[in-house]
């Protein structure tokens, strides 16, 4: 099977300025996956998300998004036809109503969804009448989640969809992302809730000062990284742990401690010619990410 | 729904090897029965609240097992046949091996480890040997 991309960067680059928000960053969002994009603040992610909707324009690199180039205007347009978004800034016409907001937006989108508007109305208790101005936070961000799930776009980009919302609420969004990549569509979402990347995605990116980090799938988290810990008599050489699959090395006093990304159980082995009380652990999502991240900043 | 659980994505343990566990157990307990059909994979991903590559998996890896009948465009089913064989041999199964690890965790008791040791030690044997056994002969 060929594997067809959602989103495609190459050497993707922004600067402001002087500042390099986002680092010559190449990735790939296959198709009908949920892809938590992780990072923190700061990241680059924001940025990012920008480029490939057309809304600022790469310094250097390029992307492609449902398969449209993201620096060509004429493509940026049909892409943004087919992708739906939600980020932190709400955008929504002050001077209409909710209902006047929906059906404003319903006429540009011939794949809109009735009964996905109907559903969300009413268990967001949204009132049709009052001004989109008028809303509490928490509804601007139910509505701006109605009007992107309602679109039946192919690709749902969601920046920190549920920042904000009541665990009830953030429970819901999760909900409709999951029915949402059940119909089809690919979801590309940032999120600082590892918990519920690790719920729903299927593949990870955590980008670090512009720069992709770690790719990895879920499935691969569970089976292939470990932390492995030795005691050692005498601290070893670096050289003897550079072991095909060794991510991380962190030593501390007669303690070795491996951070693997696939090869454990070699690693293992390698370490027991030496060490005494070789133990290999599995990882959860946050405990990598926390790890990854430290070894940039050391 | 009420027959699964809301899988809990911090303890460890992978969602999908939980959502397996879970559908064998309802076999096991007769909350699901040969010929009864399990929800739809959108259904079910959205009530869990996980993805539903996730469920497809795990209806694909227990048709393998023999647990589960796909029957294309209409559903998931309990297999009419090789459940009541696969559940009967797997519940002598389970038996047994509760027993083994009943011994297994006193005997290390007796030796003076604590429950967390325990728990650890079992852990780190899992995780090296991958806890990737194939399931009935």
């Amino acid at each position: 099977m060929i594997q067809s991309f959602a989103i495609e960067t190459d050497a993707l680059t922004k600067y402001y300025g002087d500042f390099e928000a986002v680092r010559g960053l190449t990735m790939r969002v296959p198709k009908g996956t949920i892809t938590g994009f992780l990072g923190q603040n700061g990241a680059g992610k924001s940025s990012t998300i920008r480029m490939l909707l057309g809304m600022s324009r790469p310094t250097r690199g390029n992307g492609r998004v449902l398969d449209f180039d993201i620096a060509d205007e004429k493509q940026s347009i049909e892409m943004r036809k087919r992708v739906a978004y939600v980020g932190e800034d709400k955008r929504l016409y002050d001077y209409m109503t909710v209902r006047q907001m929906i059906d404003f937006t319903k006429a540009f989108y011939p794949a809109w969804r009735s009964e996905t508007e109907q559903k969300l109305l009413d268990e967001f208790r949204l009132p049709p009448d009052r001004s989109t101005k008028k809303l509490s936070k928490g509804m601007r961000t139910q509505l701006a989640l109605l009007l992107a799930f309602a679109r039946g776009a192919e690709l749902l980009v969601l920046d920190e969809p549920t920042e904000g919302l009541d665990p009830v609420m953030a429970e819901k969004v999760l909900e409709l992302v999951v029915g949402a990549a059940a119909d089809g569509a690919t979801i590309f979402f940032s999120s600082h809730q590892i918990a519920e990347v690790e719920q729903i995605a299927d593949r990870i990116l955590l980008i670090d000062r512009g720069q992709l980090l770690l790719e990895t799938t879920l499935e691969s988290i569970s089976t292939n990284f470990r932390r492995i810990r030795g005691v050692y008599e005498s601290a070893p050489k670096p050289a003897t742990l550079a072991i095909d699959g060794v991510t991380r090395i962190a030593v501390d006093g007669r303690v070795v401690s491996v951070m693997a990304s696939h090869n454990s159980v070699s690693i293992a082995e390698r370490m027991r010619a030496s060490a005494s009380a070789v133990e290999v652990m599995p990882m959860t999502l946050k405990e990598i990410v926390l790890e990854s991240l430290k070894r940039d900043q050391s | 729904m009420t027959l699964f659980l809301k899988p809990n994505p911090a303890s460890g343990v992978p969602i999908y090897v939980q959502l397996k566990e879970q559908i064998r157990h309802a076999c096991e307990t007769g909350a699901l029965r040969p010929g009864d059909s399990l929800p739809g994979i959108r259904a079910l991903a959205e009530s869990m609240v996980i993805n539903p590559n996730t469920v497809a998996r795990v209806y694909r890896e227990l048709e393998l097992e023999g647990l589960l009948e796909l029957r294309h465009g209409v559903g998931a089913f309990v297999a009419s046949r090789g459940t009541t064989r696969w559940t009967a041999a797997r519940s002598g199964q389970m038996k047994a091996a509760q027993k083994a690890a009943k011994s297994f965790v006193s005997e290390l008791r007796r030796r003076g480890l604590e429950p967390d040791e325990i728990r650890r030690l079992v852990e780190a044997e899992l995780a090296t040997s991958d806890g990737r056994v194939p399931l009935v002969g």
